[in-house]
This record gives C-alpha cells, structure tokens and sequence, in this order.
C-alpha cells in the first residue's frame, strides 16, 4: 500500500531532481534578502533530496541521455544529500560572512544562483547516460566551481580560480579527445549517432571495439577526468581552489565533485574491461593512485594554512578509491564505494568544522590556532572526531573502508599493500600531529567570537547539525553497515569488474 | 568514386591548414599577430565544419561552422585586440622557451601524434584516420603553446587552439552526435575566459618563475 502510494506520488522522479536545480537557479539570483536566499537555497536541496530518495522506490527507464543504474543511483542520492547539509551549513556560514561584512548582498545572490547551477551539473553528469551529455555536464560543473571560488575577489582567490580554470579546462580538453576516440571505436560497431554514446547500449556490445582506439582513448580520459579528481601529478589546482574559495564549496568540490570525475573514469573503465582486447585500467589507476597517496601524505607535514591541509588530505583520499578500484575485485571495489560515501561524508564536515573554525579564530594559520577544546569545545572535539575518523582510527567508516582496501591489496599483491600501508601512517602522522596543536594545549584568542555569536541560535544550530549528522552516518556505517546496503554495494562491484 | 577522393583531399588540405596556422601561432612574437593568427586559425576550422556538414550531409554541423567562423573568427578575436590595447601587453610575446626550440618540439608532437593515431585506426575509414592525426597535433600544438607562453593572454589564446584541435576532430567523426552542443559549451567557456582576464585584469599566468609573487602567494609557509 504505501509502496505504491510512493510510486504514484514519486512517478519517475529523475525530471525533479534534475528540474530542480535548474530551474531554481536563475529564480535565486532574483532573491534580494541574502537570508531568504540561503534558506531557499536550502529548502530546493531539500526538495532535491526528497526526489532522489524516489529513486528507489521507481526506477526510470534507460533513455538516450538519461538513466540510472544501481551505480550511479548510490551516487545520486549521497550527492543529493550532501548538497542538502552543505546548503544547510551554508546559510549559516554566511550569515556570519555577511555580518563580518565580507560578501556583500548581490555577490551572495550570484553565490546560491550558483550553488543549484553547480548542482545541476553534477546530477547531470551522474546520470547521464551518454559519454557527450557527461563532458558537458562535467565542463558546466568546472565553470560553475570557479565562480564560486574566485567569490572573494582577493588576490589570492582570483589567482587560485585562474589556476583551476586554467588546468581544469585543459583537464577537460584531454577528456573530450578521450571521449571521441571511444566514440570512434565504437562508431563501426554501433553505427552514427546516439547509441555509440551511451553507455546502456555501449556496454552490451563494448567485445567488438575496436581495442587500440579504446586504450587510446582511456589514456586520454585518464588524463582529462583524472585532472578533475585530484590525481597527483595533476592535481596542483586542489590545493588552492580549496583554500581560496567559501568554505561550503570547499566541502562539495571535496565531498561531491571528485567523486563525479572519478565515476567520469570509472565507467570508462568499466567499458574497457568489457571489451577484454584494450589495455588493463587497472595498473595504470594503480600506478596514479597510489603516487597521489604518497604525494599527499608527506605534502600534509609542510603545511601552515587549514584548509590547504585538508585539501592535501582529499588528494590522498581519491589516490586509494582510485588505487581500490585499480585493484578491482569484490573486494576492493567494494571497499572503494565505501570509502567514496566515507570520504565525502566525513571531509565535507571537517570542512564545515575548520570554516567556523577558521571564522572565529580570525585565522586559517594552524600556528595561530590553539586549544579549541577548551575555548569552543563543541567545535574542537567535532575537529578531534573529525580528523581520527579521516586518519582512519576505528570505529569510523573510513577505518573499515581503508581496512578493506590493504587486506584485499594483501590476499593478491602482497608487495602492493606495503607502500600503501606507509602512506597511510604518514598521513595518519602528519593529521594527528595538526590537530594536536589546533585542539589542545593553552588556547588562543578568538578575534572572530563576536561574528560567530551575532547570528540568532537558529543559524548556528544550523552550523553544527551537519557536521553531527554526516559524523554519526560515519559511525553508524564503521560500526555496523546495514545488510540491504552491503548486498547493493556488493551488486556494484561485482559490475565495476 | 572520384568525388569521395576529392572529399578526402579537400578535408585533408582543410585539416592541414588548421594545423600550419598552429604552428603559426608558435612563432608570432608579437600579440596582434598571435591574435591574427587565432583567427585565420578558426576560419579554416570554420571551412573544416562546413565541408563536413556538405560530405556527411549533416546539416546540423553549419550551426557548428557558423559558431567558428562569427564567435572565434570574427568576435573573440575582435575583442582580444580590444583587451589588449586595455591592458597595455601588445608589445612583444613573453616566451619561456624560444622560438627555435618550441617549433623542433612542435614537430616532434606532430610526428607523435601521426606515430600514434595511424597505426591503431588501421580500421577506420581514410577520412577519420588522417583527420584524426591533424586534430591531434593541434591540440598538441595548443597545449605546447600554453606552457610556452608567459602572459595569461597567449596561454587563453593556446587554450582556444587546443580546442580547435578538438572540435577539428569532432566535426571528422563521422556521424558524432552532440557536436554542436560541444562547441557550445566551448564558447561560454571561453566567454567566461576573457570577462574572466578583464574582469580581473589577469596580465601574467600565476604559476609564473617570479620569486616575488612565490613569496607572496605561498602562504602556505609557516
């Protein structure tokens, strides 16, 4: 009974989730009260998230340019929640911005407007079902981000945008040349047009490609999209749009849109595998992987600003999903789903933390931050949790998700898991030692305290309920993952090959 | 049969001509001449298009011609010149490398790029698998410029070879859905790029060897 009113109420709910975005992004640059903006930009993620969660109830049917699959649905829904949070988070963060008069009205108009645009293009780009339509989406995800990152207008921000346009465009470039290679080594098989684009149709006669093409073409995309996700070494853009920009962006560029450019490169992956005749993905997904780790993890020992730390910190992340599905298996994909859920939820909350952090302490300077336990406790220990967590302590997710990733590393290649096991206790290392000195010890002023108190307790519950609730879903998840969801995340390996 | 060869052999002298103006683009030493260059650059690719849509009879790809021939022809170019007369760099081009060397290396990449495309197109008809090589070496060609290149305006102007290279490719791919809606996306991106140089009065590339700028920017130091 209930199951069929959701069907009806809920009638293929992909249009909404991608109509929502979009139509309300042009309506939220008209709003003129920044308050009733972010609150609006809240309630259509809301609205959002509603939609995607009627996913599960009715699947919509495979279209030329749409479809959902039970790859991209996980996806879908976890991005559609983030978004929620972060727009949550983000009414509070500028509330306080604007009371420190550091955005003005018109530019936070231009910054929901945004906000929806960029989540239409990662929506887009998850559900798109034709490799076209994806690098579209994914170039509109690149234009809409360094708006918002350039957002501050200082020196520094223009520059960190100009750096990410500049190599991301470049990034995307390389991948829309990957993209017509496979289209051409698609092309004889399954004649002009559409279907030598989409994914649904490619996948089933992907064995009679033409194999040098694809692997042409993979390097390509390997490249392009690998540019996107962070991989070292073209990752030097991260750091910077991270630091420079909002810190909410800074949550879904880490939390959202690495993961979109990563999915970008796994479903050409996936198709490569089938077709069996191309290059293995595998050792090259490995090889970029795991040098992104290790790159990461000593560069986290020599940084002074917070956010650039946790950037840092991102980059080592998306080295082992990419590294986990390199390995590729059950298991190791298995564990790298896991870690792109963990990852996004548990680093988008240690970027809401480190933004009212670095909000009242006046400072993103780590030397400049002292004992937060003892002079805002509530957010020293939500950094405390934070940072163990994405160090991998258990009994967070990210600890069983790493887990997964040596043990299944050790059962196959032994000589592999041992590097990757001595990045991981580098970064480990270098985290702790950070949040060490910014949570304990004798705490230092908090210029900024006045700011964060201006706004009414509703707006800085606001500030505080994502964190706790992406930090509890991490610990629900490490301590006991729900039966329904390890037999999906399973199904999905199995597909990823 | 004739009229195919003849079709193959006007693509190709097309195709090669977007690809001399590439390397044209390498030895400019001065900003209006690169800026020039970009544009004959887009007309031949502009040409490409339409003779695409005329031998694959796809009518849709004029609309990706006209998009070269009026937006970077005639429009972008247009207001390059325009930006920099406004940002006062259009003496001389700034190189990293000099002319000689980034030429030898120019032709290094397009012999890679023959090296590599027409041994694993073996398969393909003669239009794609040549077509393929010259939208390659362009791209190439862009993404050489964009390193040897100082000033954020000459790294733009790589940028938008590089993509001509692509969209050269794209309209040789027979029967590629999407191409239009590619270019489109294109040029917003490179709209956005030029508000973005003059909005922000962007004259260098950041990443430049410059140690006063080092020391202002990392400030990562602690």
């Amino acid at each position: 009974m209930m199951a069929s009113l959701a069907q009806d109420a809920f009638h293929d709910s992909l249009p909404w989730i991608l109509g929502l975005p979009l139509v309300s992004a042009p309506l939220l640059a008209l709003i003129p009260s920044w308050r009733v903006g972010a609150w609006s930009n809240a309630a259509v993620s809301a609205l959002t998230l509603l939609a995607s969660l009627g996913l599960f109830f009715v699947r919509p049917e495979a279209g030329m340019l749409l479809f959902i699959d039970d790859f991209n649905i996980y996806l879908v829904v976890l991005t559609c929640f983030v978004g929620f949070t972060t727009a949550v988070f983000s009414a509070a963060y500028i509330a306080r911005e604007s009371h420190a008069s550091r955005l003005k009205p018109l530019q936070l108009r231009f910054y929901h407007s945004m906000y929806q645009a960029f989540m239409f293009t990662m929506l887009l780009a998850l559900s798109a079902n034709n490799i076209g339509v994806l690098w579209v989406a994914v170039e509109g995800a690149t234009l809409t981000t360094v708006m918002m990152v350039s957002l501050y207008r200082t020196r520094a921000a223009i520059e960190a945008a100009w750096k990410y346009f500049i190599l991301c465009s470049v990034g995307i470039g390389l991948a829309l040349f990957g993209t017509l290679l496979i289209y051409l080594a698609a092309q004889p098989v399954m004649s002009d047009g559409m279907a030598a684009m989409a994914w649904s149709k490619m996948m089933l006669r992907a064995a009679e490609f033409q194999p040098e093409l694809m692997s042409l073409g993979f390097v390509f995309l390997l490249v392009g999209y690998g540019t996107k996700t962070g991989l070292a070494p073209m990752h030097a853009w991260l750091p910077d749009a991270h630091a420079e920009g909002p810190t909410p962006i800074s949550a879904v560029l880490s939390g959202l849109l690495l993961n979109v450019a990563l999915y970008a490169l796994l479903r050409f992956k996936m198709l490569i595998s089938a077709n069996g005749h191309a290059l293995a993905p595998g050792p090259l997904l490995i090889a970029l992987g795991g040098l992104s780790i290790f790159v990461a993890a000593f560069m986290l020992y020599r940084r002074g600003d917070i956010k650039r730390l946790f950037a840092y910190s991102s980059i080592e992340h998306m080295g082992i999903m990419t590294f986990a599905f390199g390995m590729g298996g059950p298991l190791a994909n298995f564990a790298g789903l896991l870690h792109m859920a963990m990852h996004s939820l548990v680093k988008s909350a240690i970027f809401f933390t480190v933004g009212m952090i670095a909000q009242s302490a006046g400072t993103k300077q780590i030397a400049d931050i002292r004992g937060l336990t003892a002079s805002r406790p509530l957010l020293g220990w939500a950094l405390v949790i934070g940072v163990l967590a994405i160090a991998g302590l258990p009994p967070m997710g990210v600890f069983m998700s790493e887990f997964l990733v040596i043990s299944s590393t050790f059962a196959r290649e032994p000589l592999l898991a041992i590097p990757v096991m001595l990045g991981l206790l580098v970064a480990f290392g270098a985290l702790i030692i950070k949040m060490q000195g910014m949570a304990f010890g004798e705490p230092s002023p908090l210029p900024g305290m006045e700011a964060m108190s201006a706004p009414g307790t509703g707006a800085r519950a606001a500030g505080y309920l994502p964190i706790f609730a992406h930090l509890s879903l991490a610990l629900v998840a490490g301590i006991m993952l729900p039966g329904p969801l390890v037999i999906w995340f399973q199904a999905v390996a199995k597909m990823l090959g | 049969m004739n009229s195919t060869a003849f079709a193959y052999d006007a693509a190709h002298l097309i195709g090669a001509t977007v690809l001399m103006m590439g390397f044209g683009l390498l030895y400019q030493r001065r900003m209006a001449a690169v800026i020039r260059t970009y544009a004959m650059q887009a007309m031949a690719l502009a040409a490409a298009a339409a003779w695409q849509a005329h031998v694959q009879n796809a009518p849709h790809l004029y609309a990706t011609a006209a998009i070269a021939l009026l937006f970077k022809g005639i429009a972008v170019p247009a207001a390059l010149q325009w930006l920099v007369r406004k940002l006062g760099i259009h003496r001389t081009v700034e190189t990293a490398l000099g002319i000689g060397p980034t030429m030898t290396a120019g032709v290094g990449l397009v012999a890679l790029s023959i090296v590599l495309v027409l041994p694993v197109t073996t398969n393909a008809a003669a239009l794609t698998r040549e077509s393929l090589a010259l939208a390659m070496s362009v791209v190439l060609l862009g993404l050489l410029m964009m390193i040897t290149r100082r000033n954020a305006v000459t790294q733009v102007v790589g940028f938008m070879a590089l993509e001509n290279g692509l969209l050269l490719g794209a309209v040789g791919a027979k029967g590629m859905p999407l191409v239009v809606e590619i270019s489109i996306a294109f040029s917003v991106l490179v709209a956005m790029t030029l508000f973005g140089i003059f909005f922000f009065r962007i004259r260098e590339r950041f990443d430049s060897l410059d140690l006063a700028y080092l020391e202002s920017y990392r400030g990562d130091r602690q």
